[in-house]
Formats: structure tokens, C-alpha cells, sequence
């Protein structure tokens, strides 16, 4: 029980030690410190005091965009976990799960996210739409098309992009650096 | 020949209050009733005849938002003895408040809610001081906090909520005596809740984020391929095309010509698709998250709430432990549970230790104590100081690489005698807070 008549105030303000850090700022330093990168990803933040804005780029070691080095914007609110993380592609790349403006289609991005997952398994999904696109769930149409159609194709497809050349018109960004 | 008789009644109409703010005799005799005498429930602190003077001269008590439940609240705590209250709020009155939050007033739109809530219930209630802090809840720091006794929330936002609680339990740690009790009022629809958060001891609000209902999210393929909805159409319009046709700008859901750009966008795409259904109304609606404000829900979550604020300062009645649930969809339901503290909750379920180290002992021997001393136990601990610098951290290699120079150095360096380490690690379920002292 709870002798609420015998709280008094509390005038000395040495008291004054406790940490103003938010409840997302400490998870995200949570997630962050126990993060296991492989070496097909490095992450950078612009400024290092601020942990919600930062920078990720993977270089798959295989499948269809081997060599590449893609990049990504992470912009968490302060209502992380509860909100998931913004993450978007930078750069203008061919592939079935990621349209031309950076919108990258990762169901744990959006409708399956809670406050349970972490960055990790953000970044798992990200690593895996690299090495396994999924037609099924398209956000570029003719990409997606081309790869249930004639992977040969698709995968010629996506090596002329990666160089920075275009696809049926589309000039895509060189990533191959 | 006929006696006058004179009728005596307990309440006055509003001209007899706004004359005489004084009490007159029989004020309080319907909290009286409660609290003149001793009842089964009643706590052993519980003194009968001096409810009253608790309730009237000495219990200061907060409300935070002067909306749909704040307006329930405010005259709800007023006509229950409360005398002492202070309302914050940050908005202003719009139009669309009037149906619901009934202490506002045509003549009132553009004013702020916190102002004109404070001055009705002073103006209808005698006897009843509230003043009023027209801002942001972050404005205020911990004395601030300190000095109520009790503080209820009728917030909407998440992040607020989020915010007070966090304030709240940090205030109250390591010591009893700066709890104060934080009651917590929310509806959606007509869903609600009541709960009664005692900071450090209950769960938190934090605890139970994960309770909340999702906003509905679709699936980004669907609304790039595949709408069948106009929800689908709206979120094709701010989610994929803002930002292809309105690039590096900001998109403001308060701004009437951004939702009028949404809505010609998305009404475009609906017709597109043979899609019914995309008003301007729906619009708002979708991207502001707008669940409809119901009132009678409203009206039942802030009872619930402010009889808890009486039954806790009066000691007259047990309070709830600590979750009421009030679902209204389908007839009336209402669910109390314990609600139980978690582990991982990174507001509350940080865990404390006091450490005293050699006052030489530098950063790297100090995270091997962290892993040796059995009390601890550690596998790959990180390390910030309690004003978020980073003193060492494991990963990523972009910080492990920048604080890796820092190992050499004396911790005391980094560290001030008494100062506060916060330490994240695998095995904890969040942090743990390791409070120093060289010796
Ligand atoms: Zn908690």
C-alpha cells in the first residue's frame, strides 16, 4: 500500500542524476550494440549523437546481385518499437520487391511489424530480399514479370542495371562500385 | 395558515455559484457519506471525518489533456471535493471538439483547450481552483511533477503517454517517496481503458505497448498493385506518391491543401481501379490515424478513472490493480486484470547495481569486472554514460571502431565519482544502470 500522505517534496535537485535518454533511444541502443553484422554489411551515421538516423549498404556475396553495393536510409521515430523503422533504398535499382523511388516491399516493414522484431530482423529481411527477390509480391511489375518469365533474362536484366546501363528504356543507378 | 417550507439543496444553479464562491453549509455532504464513516473495504490508514480536508485543502492533482475525456475529468475531480487542480494541455479548440467536449463553447473556437476548460469549471463549480499550463507536457521538468500527488491522463497520443510514464518511473527510482501515482485514461471507438500506474512497483505503461491495437497497415504491394479499397487508394497517394511528386517536402496532415492534394491523388487512383468510396473525410481519416471520439465512452473511462483518484487519496476504498478494459462494441463489457510487469520493458525493467572499482581501473578491465563479478555476469557488454556518451560499444563496427581508443583510458576519465553507467548486453533484458564509486 501506497502512503501517498507521506510523500513529501523533494527540493534538493542534486539529486538530479538520472538519464534523460527516451524509451525508443534506449532500445535502439539496445538493438544496436547487439547487432551481429556479417561483413556484407556496414552501417554509417552521419551524426554520431543521433542513433534513429543512419545509414546501411549491403554488398551480397551472392545470388543474382553478387557484387553490387546497395544502399539504405534508416529513420526510426520516437515511437519505436511501437512504430517500425522507415527504411528506404537510395538508390534507382532494378528489382522485383523495390520500385524506382526506394519503396522497398518487406512485410515486417509494415503490416507484420511488432514491437518484438528488432533491427536485426530487419536487417535479415533485407539481407534475404538480395538473395531471394519474390516475384509474388511485386512492387516493380515488369521486374517481377521478367523473373517468373525467363529468369535468364532477368538475370541479364539485372546485371546491365547494376552497371548503371538500362532496361527497356530505364536507365538504373551503377552500384558496382 | 401555511408554513414556508424551505427546500435545502447541496447544489446551486449557476447564477448562485458565480456570486458566491464560499461553501455554504451541506457543500460536500455527498462525499461526506463516504467518508464520514468506516466501511469493510476501507484501508487500515483509512480515518473517517477527514476525507475532506484530504480531498479539499491538501491533494493537488494534474490532469493532462483538456479533450474529449480531459473535459469528463475536469468536472468529474471538481464535483467529487477535489479543490486543487491543474489542467495542461496544447491545442486549441476546433469546431469539431464542440459535439463532445462539452465545457467549450461556439465563441470558444481558436482558443486554447487548457484555458478555457480551467476557467468554465472554476466559473460552474464553487470552491474549485484550477489553473492552467497551455503547452507541452515536455515543457515541464521533474519538480513540476513532483509537486502533485497524483496525475491522470486523457491523452490520445502514444508518444505522450509514452513520455510521462518514462518521466514518471525515472523520478521515482531508488526512492519511495517520489512516486507519484499516475492514472491513465485512453479510448478508441468505443473501446477503453482505466488503468492505475504506480510508478517502480506496477507495471508501466511501457510494459504494455505491445497490448496496443496496430494502426491497420497494408500490405505496400497491394497498394502498388492491387487496391480494392479506397484505404488502398489514400495510401498509394501518401505513402508512394508524396513522395515521388512532392520530393523533400514535408507532408503536414494539419495542412487542409495536403489532404486536398491526397484526396484529388487518391480519388484519381480510385477511378482508376472502379473503386468506390474516397471522400475527403476518408482522407483525413487515413492518414491522421482517426479512430471516431466517442462520448459515451468518454464519459465511462474518466469515471473510472476518477474514482480511482478518490478511492487512492481518500484511503476510502481499495483501488483497481491495475488494468480495467471496457469494450462497448457489442453490448457492454468491461475485464479488470493484474497487469504484469515486464522484464524487458525498457522504462521500468532497467535493473540497477552500485559498483565500487579502483579509481585507476581503465574502461577495458572495467568491462571484464562486468563479466567476472558473479553478480553481474555479463557476456559483451556496451557502455554509455548516463548523458548518452558512448564510453564502448561492441557493435556496430562503425561505433566499435570510434570508441575502441577509449578502452586505454581511465574510466574515471570518462565516468564522474557517482555517475551513472548504462550497460546493454545480451543477457539483459534491457539495461542495467551501474551507479560508480572510486575508491
Ligand atoms: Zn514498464
Amino acid at each position: 500500500m501506497i502512503k501517498i500522505w507521506s510523500i513529501k517534496k523533494d527540493n534538493s535537485s542534486a539529486e538530479k542524476k538520472k538519464s534523460k535518454i527516451s524509451a525508443a533511444q534506449i532500445r535502439v541502443q539496445k538493438d544496436l550494440t547487439e547487432l551481429a553484422l556479417p561483413d556484407t554489411m556496414q552501417m554509417s551515421f552521419p551524426d554520431e549523437s543521433d542513433l534513429l538516423n543512419f545509414n546501411l549498404s549491403i554488398t551480397p556475396d551472392e545470388g543474382f546481385y553478387r557484387g553490387g553495393v546497395f544502399k539504405f536510409t534508416f529513420n526510426i521515430n520516437n515511437n519505436y518499437p511501437h512504430d517500425p523503422p522507415k527504411v528506404r533504398c537510395t538508390q534507382k535499382i532494378y528489382h522485383p520487391n523495390i520500385d524506382l523511388e526506394g519503396n522497398v516491399c518487406l512485410n515486417i516493414l509494415r503490416e507484420d511489424w511488432k514491437p518484438v522484431l528488432n533491427l536485426n530482423s530487419v536487417l535479415v529481411g533485407l539481407q534475404y530480399l538480395f538473395l531471394e527477390p519474390n516475384p509474388e509480391d511485386p512492387l516493380n511489375k515488369e521486374a517481377a514479370e521478367e523473373m517468373r518469365n525467363n529468369r535468364k533474362n532477368f538475370e541479364y536484366n539485372v546485371k546491365q542495371s547494376m552497371k548503371g546501363k538500362d532496361v527497356k528504356g530505364v536507365y538504373f543507378e551503377n552500384v558496382l562500385s | 395558515m401555511m408554513a414556508a417550507t424551505l427546500m435545502q439543496t447541496d447544489v446551486p444553479t449557476p447564477e448562485d455559484s458565480d456570486s458566491s464562491k464560499k461553501v455554504w453549509p451541506g457543500r460536500w455532504s455527498h462525499i461526506n457519506k463516504i467518508l464520514d464513516r468506516r466501511g469493510p473495504f476501507c484501508d487500515k490508514s483509512f480515518s473517517p471525518g477527514h476525507g475532506e480536508d484530504i480531498l479539499l485543502n491538501q491533494c493537488r492533482v494534474l490532469v493532462i489533456g483538456a479533450g474529449g475525456l480531459g473535459c469528463e475529468i475536469l468536472k468529474n475531480l471538481a464535483l467529487s471535493g477535489f479543490k486543487d487542480i491543474e489542467v495542461i494541455d496544447m491545442d486549441t479548440i476546433d469546431v469539431s471538439n464542440l459535439n463532445r467536449q462539452f465545457l467549450f463553447r461556439p465563441a470558444d473556437v481558436g482558443s486554447p483547450k487548457a484555458k478555457v476548460a480551467a476557467e468554465f469549471i472554476m466559473k460552474r463549480v464553487a470552491g474549485v481552483k484550477v489553473s492552467y499550463y497551455h503547452g507541452k507536457i515536455q515543457d515541464k521538468d521533474d519538480d513540476y511533477y513532483l509537486g502533485f500527488h497524483l496525475i491522470i491522463c486523457g491523452l490520445d497520443s502514444v508518444e505522450a503517454r509514452r513520455w510521462i510514464n518514462a518521466t514518471l518511473v525515472n523520478i521515482a527510482q531508488d526512492d519511495p517517496e517520489r512516486i507519484r501515482v499516475l492514472i491513465d485514461g485512453g479510448t478508441e471507438g468505443f473501446k477503453g481503458q482505466a488503468r492505475v500506474i504506480i510508478p517502480t512497483v506496477t507495471s508501466c505503461y511501457e510494459c504494455s505497448l505491445d497490448m496496443l491495437n496496430k494502426q491497420t497497415a497494408f500490405p505496400i504491394c497491394t497498394i502498388a498493385n492491387t487496391p480494392r479499397l479506397p484505404e488502398h487508394c489514400i495510401e498509394w497517394a501518401s505513402v508512394i506518391q508524396w513522395p515521388k511528386e512532392r520530393e523533400g517536402e514535408k507532408m503536414d496532415t494539419d495542412d487542409p491543401t495536403h489532404i486536398q492534394w491526397l484526396y484529388d491523388v487518391a480519388l484519381k487512383r480510385a477511378m482508376e481501379f472502379n473503386i468506390t468510396g474516397v471522400t475527403y473525410s476518408l482522407t483525413q481519416g487515413v492518414v491522421k490515424n482517426i479512430i471516431p471520439a466517442i462520448a459515451s465512452t468518454n464519459a465511462i473511462i474518466a469515471a473510472a478513472c476518477c474514482n480511482e483518484a478518490f478511492k487512492i487519496v481518500t484511503t476510502s476504498q481499495p483501488y483497481l490493480n491495475n488494468y480495467m478494459m471496457y469494450i462497448g462494441n457489442e453490448g457492454v463489457y468491461t475485464y479488470t486484470f493484474e497487469h504484469q510487469k515486464k522484464d524487458d520493458c525498457p522504462v521500468c525493467g532497467n535493473q540497477s547495481a552500485f559498483l565500487d572499482v579502483d579509481k585507476e581501473i581503465t574502461v577495458e578491465d572495467f568491462i571484464e569486472l562486468l563479466k567476472e563479478k558473479p553478480t553481474i555476469q555479463l557476456k559483451k557488454p556496451s557502455l554509455t554514460t548516463d548523458t548518452n556518451e558512448k564510453i564502448y560499444w561492441q557493435s556496430p563496427p562503425f561505433f566499435e571502431q570510434r570508441t575502441r581508443p577509449n578502452l586505454e583510458k581511465r574510466l574515471s576519465e570518462l565516468v564522474k565519482d557517482s555517475g551513472t553507467i548504462i550497460v546493454t548486453d545480451s543477457t539483459l533484458p534491457i539495461s542495467l544502470n551501474v551507479t560508480v564509486s572510486y575508491v
